[in-house]
């Protein structure tokens, strides 16, 4: 990642006392959370400058802070903050929600993108738009339904006296191909404006994005997230094992379903506004780890460099191709690579 | 269960209980000679059938007798007949050629990797031959089919590859997840790279917007008389690695313990899947599942010897791809499913109940 170099590299800590590791683990897990939030603001800047209109960071600045900047002010504020705080809040959700997910699953792979949401609200939001209509708050709740659906269908395939990894990726790779084929049905049955409409919505994509279309999605995610932040003593807990947890004093089931809904509306929101953008949940909370080197998944690392992806997506999706991509193409892509090279080198390490 | 390993040279054991397969259930008895060949005939009638139904069946129903004077004596200028003769045999041989291939892939990666959920499309084999060929359009311009098929080999040859050392690198077993997950992953990847070439690129859209969905419409002689002779020789080199596939069902270890050349039958596996699903994908496009499917349908039939299984997969995974495009030519009032969507929607349950039963605790 861009944001690693500057960081201190974590000397091997196998002849450090015990409490030595767990606070440089903190320290680290701060530095890198402090680097990557720096980066988000850099990058930030820099695509608020970027487009038809360049701008200097200095004259974006100046164009935020001067009330009669007029046109520049307009372009700034009006036309590309709206996708950049869009990128990076819907980043940190997706981010956050895959973490608690994969937390909750114990397994990497246990991220709504992989376990059929993003398929499934895609599916919900085709079912409203081909029978009901395209307007925004119908397609959110398409999608909402879509997604929820989808996501409790698989973990109720893949239950045979509890869920396994292997079975739940399998499952929800299964649920995924018959939705998609769905989806492809849907799509061919539909008039051709509106196929096109669906299948733009469909790619994941943040351009084109107003305030007023974001709003209620950002609002959404900035409630929701204090509330992960909440739970995240319950969640530390529930890592080491139900039984742990419980002998430690937390009642298990309401805080593992109150973590689930909330991860669950975390992506939701997301899905239901930009539709569904591949892998960002997936990728960021491993990356995180890797980061942080920490035990755990951090959750407000995990955030951060969801954000931080997410906003790098879209501004490569956007600037570096000749046509403005969706930045679900970009995710996917990254994501794909990334669990590529995950697979090879966990494969790696289990030989040696 | 005993092992016939037959000596080189020595007659094919034929008989029971040849081959044992390391991934077969409990349902997979062994069959004698006599009901797996009347069973492989059955098979051939169901096929026969099938093509049958795919000459007859469509937007308008066409009596069986012009379709046989048409299969006779060629068009006499009807529009029945010209139907028959341009659309619906070129697409019905497609379907054939195309749904071999691909079972035959599934059924060698099955075999090789061990892995009873191995399939051309979840692997990501034919998005690599789709990779390939779009690529070819959009930076090289390539248009001819015949082009198509080389790129579409290219693409399967190191999309197959990529996967199995990913999937595979952990020596002797291959994690069935990891080996999934890798192919998802990969084909992910490329169709995401895929999908942004052809977004930039209207001239590639077009070329690629029917083919992608895995249709057998619009296939003329000129993309299906190049790729079927390479889709023969691949099912003749599984049929002969058929032996081979056997003793690597019993692991590594003891396979190369038996006297078979391990490595060399990977290579040549991969050679075939090569030209089983690059051919396939040429032809058809990206189609998933047929490969997965029809090899446990053929284990269920002939029990667990992998050369029957073999055989069993070339006669009746045409069966599914040809009727899977027979449903999806009926199914809309106007215009027609792919038949890629067809099999996708009747294979997902399938890797479903396979997922359950096999209680792997893989990754």
């Amino acid at each position: 990642m861009s944001a690693a170099p500057g960081l201190p590299d974590a000397p091997a800590s196998v002849e450090r006392s015990r409490a030595g590791a767990v606070r440089s683990t903190r320290t680290r897990a701060g530095v890198v959370s402090l680097a990557l939030a720096l980066a988000c603001g850099v990058l930030g800047l820099v695509a608020l400058g970027t487009g038809s209109l360049e701008l200097s960071p200095v004259e974006v600045v100046e164009a935020i802070r001067d009330l009669g900047a007029g046109y520049r002010r307009y372009v700034v504020l009006e036309e590309r903050l709206p996708r950049i705080v869009a990128a990076l809040v819907f980043g940190a959700a997706l981010g956050v929600g895959g973490a608690v997910f994969q937390s909750l699953t114990r397994n990497p792979l246990g991220s709504p993108d992989v376990i059929g949401f993003s398929t499934g609200a895609y599916t919900g939001a085709l079912v409203v738009i081909t029978t009901v209509g395209s307007s925004a708050t119908a397609v959110a709740g398409g999608a909402l339904a879509g997604g929820i659906g989808t996501a409790l269908l698989v973990y109720a395939l893949a239950w045979r006296g509890g869920v396994i990894g292997f079975r739940l990726v399998i499952v929800g790779i299964a649920v995924t191909a018959l939705l998609a084929s769905v989806n492809t049905y849907l799509l061919l049955r539909a008039k051709l404006e509106v196929a096109v409409a669906a299948a733009t919505w469909g790619a994941g994509s943040l351009s084109l994005l107003t305030w007023q279309q974001a709003l209620p999605a950002l609002l959404l995610v900035a409630a929701l997230l204090p509330v992960i932040a909440l739970l995240s003593g319950g969640l530390r807990q529930l890592e080491l094992g139900d039984d742990a947890a419980r002998a430690h004093g937390l009642a298990v089931e309401p805080v593992r379903l109150s973590l689930v809904v909330a991860a669950v509306a975390l992506t939701a929101a997301v899905t239901a506004v930009a539709g569904p953008i591949a892998f960002v949940a997936l990728s960021a909370p491993q990356i995180a780890h890797r980061l942080c080197r920490s035990a755990g998944l951090p959750l407000l690392a995990s955030a951060l460099t969801g954000a931080f992806l997410l906003l790098l997506a879209d501004f490569a999706a956007q600037h570096w191709f000749p046509q403005d991509l969706p930045v679900g193409v970009v995710t996917v892509v990254v994501g794909g690579l990334y669990l590529l090279w995950l697979l090879a080198s966990e494969a790696r390490k289990k030989v040696t | 269960m005993t092992t016939t390993q037959t000596p080189p040279g020595g007659p094919p054991p034929a008989d029971a209980g040849a081959g044992p397969g390391a991934d077969v259930g409990p349902d997979s008895p062994d069959r004698s000679l006599p009901v797996r060949v009347v069973g492989l005939l059955g098979c051939v009638l169901v096929l026969v059938a099938a093509c049958a139904l795919s000459l007859v069946v469509g937007a308008k129903a066409i009596p069986l007798s012009v379709v046989w004077d048409a299969l006779l004596h060629g068009s006499d200028g009807t529009f029945d007949s010209i139907a028959v003769t341009s659309d619906r045999i070129p697409r019905t041989v497609a379907g054939v050629v195309a749904g071999a291939g691909l079972g035959v892939a599934g059924a060698l990666i099955q075999a090789v990797t061990r892995n009873p959920l191995a399939d051309p499309g979840i692997l990501g084999v034919t998005a690599g031959s789709a990779f390939a060929i779009a690529m070819g359009i959009a930076v090289a311009g390539a248009v001819a089919p015949s082009t198509y098929l080389w790129l579409a080999f290219l693409g399967a040859l190191v999309a197959t590859v990529v996967v199995y050392l990913i999937g595979a690198v952990h020596r002797g077993s291959v994690s069935i997840a990891r080996l999934t997950l890798a192919g998802v992953a990969l084909a992910a990847l490329l169709n995401g790279v895929t999908s942004g070439l052809v977004l930039t690129d209207p001239r590639a859209f077009d070329a690629l917007r029917s083919w992608q969905a895995g249709s057998l419409k619009t296939r003329g002689w000129e993309v299906i008389s190049p790729a079927a002779p390479w889709v023969l020789v691949g099912i003749v080199l599984a049929l002969l690695l058929g032996r081979a596939l056997n003793a690597v069902a019993l692991g590594d270890d003891l396979a190369a313990s038996l006297g078979a050349h391990v490595l060399r039958t990977r290579v040549l596996a991969v050679v075939g899947v090569t030209l089983l699903a690059g051919g396939a994908t040429a032809i058809a496009g990206p189609v998933a599942f047929v490969g997965l499917m029809v090899p446990h349908v053929a284990r269920r039939i002939s029990g667990p010897d992998q050369r029957w299984i073999l055989a069993f997969t070339v006669v009746l995974a045409p069966v599914l791809l040809v009727c899977a495009d027979v449903v999806g030519r009926l199914l809309l009032p106007v215009g027609e499913i792919p038949a890629g969507i067809v099999t996708a929607v009747i294979g997902a349950p399938v890797l479903i109940i396979l997922a359950r039963r096999y209680r792997v605790a893989a990754l």
